[in-house]
């Protein structure tokens, strides 16, 4: 009796046993999966969120040093400090205001406008990703990276109120220009639910990979207004007023074209292929532009200048910007060829033919290279590069006009036309009201004497010491 | 004692001060400095805006010379001073009335 009792008993021990080594196995298994899972998403956020974080701090150093010293070297000894200080007061005021409502304002949710305040003050920003805009870095990444592109746009203005505007001014020009023109173009492009955007649920999709028409665009002819505004500078165009220092420029620019990397590669906010890409278009920009600019100017004055081979960079990358994540090396060439082009004719031809001052080009390379970036875009993007515009079943449709999408060039003139006329109106709005407030330009007497002095009780180079 | 000063091309400077040195000219006074004769400028052009420069560098050689020496240094530099070109510069000479050594207040031509 007992045995065949105890055997039962141990049978169905056995049984048992086996169920629960089994199912504990299955569990395990899945759990292990899991695991997998997360480690594998943990090791792609940590690529991406590496990659971003570079970027970043690339972007910020076009700003400073970068493009402090590109302006700084073009404007005369006197105006140096002054003309980089304005770069670099952005560096500080902008981040505050970031940090308070400007991200906010451009990221957040809102109308199609404009960003809401839910993001006011940072709120809710932190290692959690918003997947809507990058699903694989910190949203707190995604937040600093996107400052960076804040700071350098109104630092492009400065270079059209160089030598001649308050620093008062300046300071209280760009913390309004940053509210009524930046904020509301970078929500409508880029933010969720944005009139413009092109992935996120916009009337007119607009390709913008990297700032054609937030940055390059809106600084720009932002800049043509002030400078129409503001007048010449004393003295313009009979007395001589050549850079100060070429070489400053010379490195300025090339730190610009490094920097350009993170601004450009780094919008793909991932560090796969599509960074590649648009790293590549942008190298690619570059150089033929340079070659554009300084062949015109070769045919034109009989020498290749090195100003001009700088200025020619620059032209090329703003107008790959808007294209970088979205065309192919050859498309690369093209555009960054017609923009060299393109702004040697404008800052010479076009801009002695109507005689405003611009003093430093903002206008002549952002505003017309944004332009000619930003349309050609629409003719050069292709879904093999960036597949952006998905159909009902999800599969990838053309994207720009040589991709078989025609239509594209409208959205792509629909934006740059808004672009440009917040830019106008915005921009005239707030120069009355700063001219009302503070004054815009310096007295007479230190505008000759040179702002550094006048405005910030220093100067640049002290020869006695 | 004369004083010579002589503007020169810079190209030529580095032979000019060697001549001289041969010839027994013990010291003199060089700087760099800027201006024109009749040598027309040059044109520089940023981003298609043209700018006339017509202050040229040259280099400006001083000394004050025991007055045996006043034509060979003359003549030295003329020679070797010479390009041939416009812009090869000029010789001015005046009279010195005194000159004193600041270390022991020695004066005149063992002065110099």
């Amino acid at each position: 009796m007992r045995r065949p009792r105890a055997a039962a008993v141990l049978v169905s021990l056995g049984i048992s046993l086996l169920a629960c080594s089994l199912a504990f196995g299955q569990s395990s298994v899945r759990e292990k999966i899991a695991a997998l899972d997360q480690r594998v998403a943990a090791a792609q956020s940590s690529a991406d969120n590496s990659w971003m974080l570079v970027s970043a701090a690339l972007v910020l150093l076009m700003t400073g040093p970068g493009l402090a010293l590109f302006y700084g070297g073009l404007v005369r000894r006197k105006n140096v400090l002054a003309t980089m200080m304005q770069s670099f007061t952005l560096m500080a005021v902008i981040t505050v205001l970031w940090a308070l409502f400007g991200y906010s304002l451009c990221f957040g949710e809102g109308s199609r406008f404009l960003g809401g305040l839910g993001h006011a003050f940072l709120r809710g920003v932190g290692a959690a990703p918003d997947a809507d805009y990058a699903a694989t870095i910190p949203q707190l990444t995604f937040m600093v990276y996107q400052l960076m592109f804040a700071i350098i746009t109104p630092a492009l203005i400065t270079g059209a109120f160089a030598e001649r505007l308050k620093f008062s001014a300046a300071v209280l020009f760009m913390t309004l220009w940053f509210v009524i023109v930046y904020a509301p173009l970078a929500h409508m492009v880029w933010g969720k639910g944005g009139l413009l955007n092109a992935s996120l649920g916009g009337a007119f999709p607009t390709l913008d990979f990297a700032g054609g028409t937030v940055v390059h665009i809106s600084s720009g002819v932002s800049a043509l207004v002030c400078a129409l505004y503001l007048g010449k500078r004393l003295g313009y165009p009979k007395v001589p007023m050549p850079p100060h220092s070429v070489v400053l420029s010379f490195i300025g620019a090339c730190l610009l074209w490094v920097g350009w990397f993170g601004f450009n590669a780094g919008s793909a906010l991932a560090s796969g292929s599509l960074a590649t890409s648009a790293f590549v278009a942008t190298h690619f920009g570059a150089a033929a532009a340079v070659v554009g600019w300084l062949l015109a100017e070769w045919l034109r004055n009989g020498k290749p200048s090195a100003l001009g081979a700088i200025s020619g960079a620059v032209a090329g990358l703003v107008a790959i910007t808007p294209a970088a994540g979205f065309v192919g090396p050859m498309s690369a060439l093209a555009i960054g060829f017609t923009a060299g082009v393109g702004c040697y004719l404008m800052v010479t031809r076009v801009k002695s033919r109507f005689g405003y001052d611009d003093s430093l080009d903002a206008f002549g390379v952002h505003g017309a290279g944004g332009t000619i970036g930003a349309l050609l875009t629409g003719v050069f993007a292709l879904r093999a590069i960036n597949p952006i515009f998905k159909d009902a079943q999800g599969n990838a449709r053309a994207v720009g006009l040589l991709d078989g999408n025609a239509g594209q060039l409208l959205n792509q003139l629909v934006a740059v036309l808004i672009a440009w006329g917040l830019a106008i109106v915005g921009t005239l709005v707030i120069l009355k009201v700063v001219d009302a407030v503070v004054g815009l330009r310096v007295p007479e007497e230190h505008e000759i004497e040179g702002l550094d002095v006048t405005q910030h009780g220093e100067e640049a180079y002290n020869l006695e010491s | 004692m004369t004083k010579l000063e002589a503007i020169i091309q810079p190209s030529r400077f580095e032979s000019v001060k060697d001549a001289l040195r041969e010839i027994g000219v013990e010291g003199m006074t060089v700087s760099e400095v800027r201006g024109h004769g009749r040598q027309k400028g040059h044109t520089e052009v940023y981003r298609g805006r043209e700018y006339t420069v017509d202050l040229l560098p040259k280099i400006k050689l001083e000394m004050v010379l025991p007055d045996h020496l006043v034509t060979s240094a003359v003549e030295t530099i003329l020679k070797s001073a010479k390009t041939g070109k416009i812009g090869d510069g000029k010789i001015f000479l005046s009279r010195v009335e005194e000159a004193i050594r600041i270390r022991n207040d020695e004066r005149g031509e063992s002065a110099l």
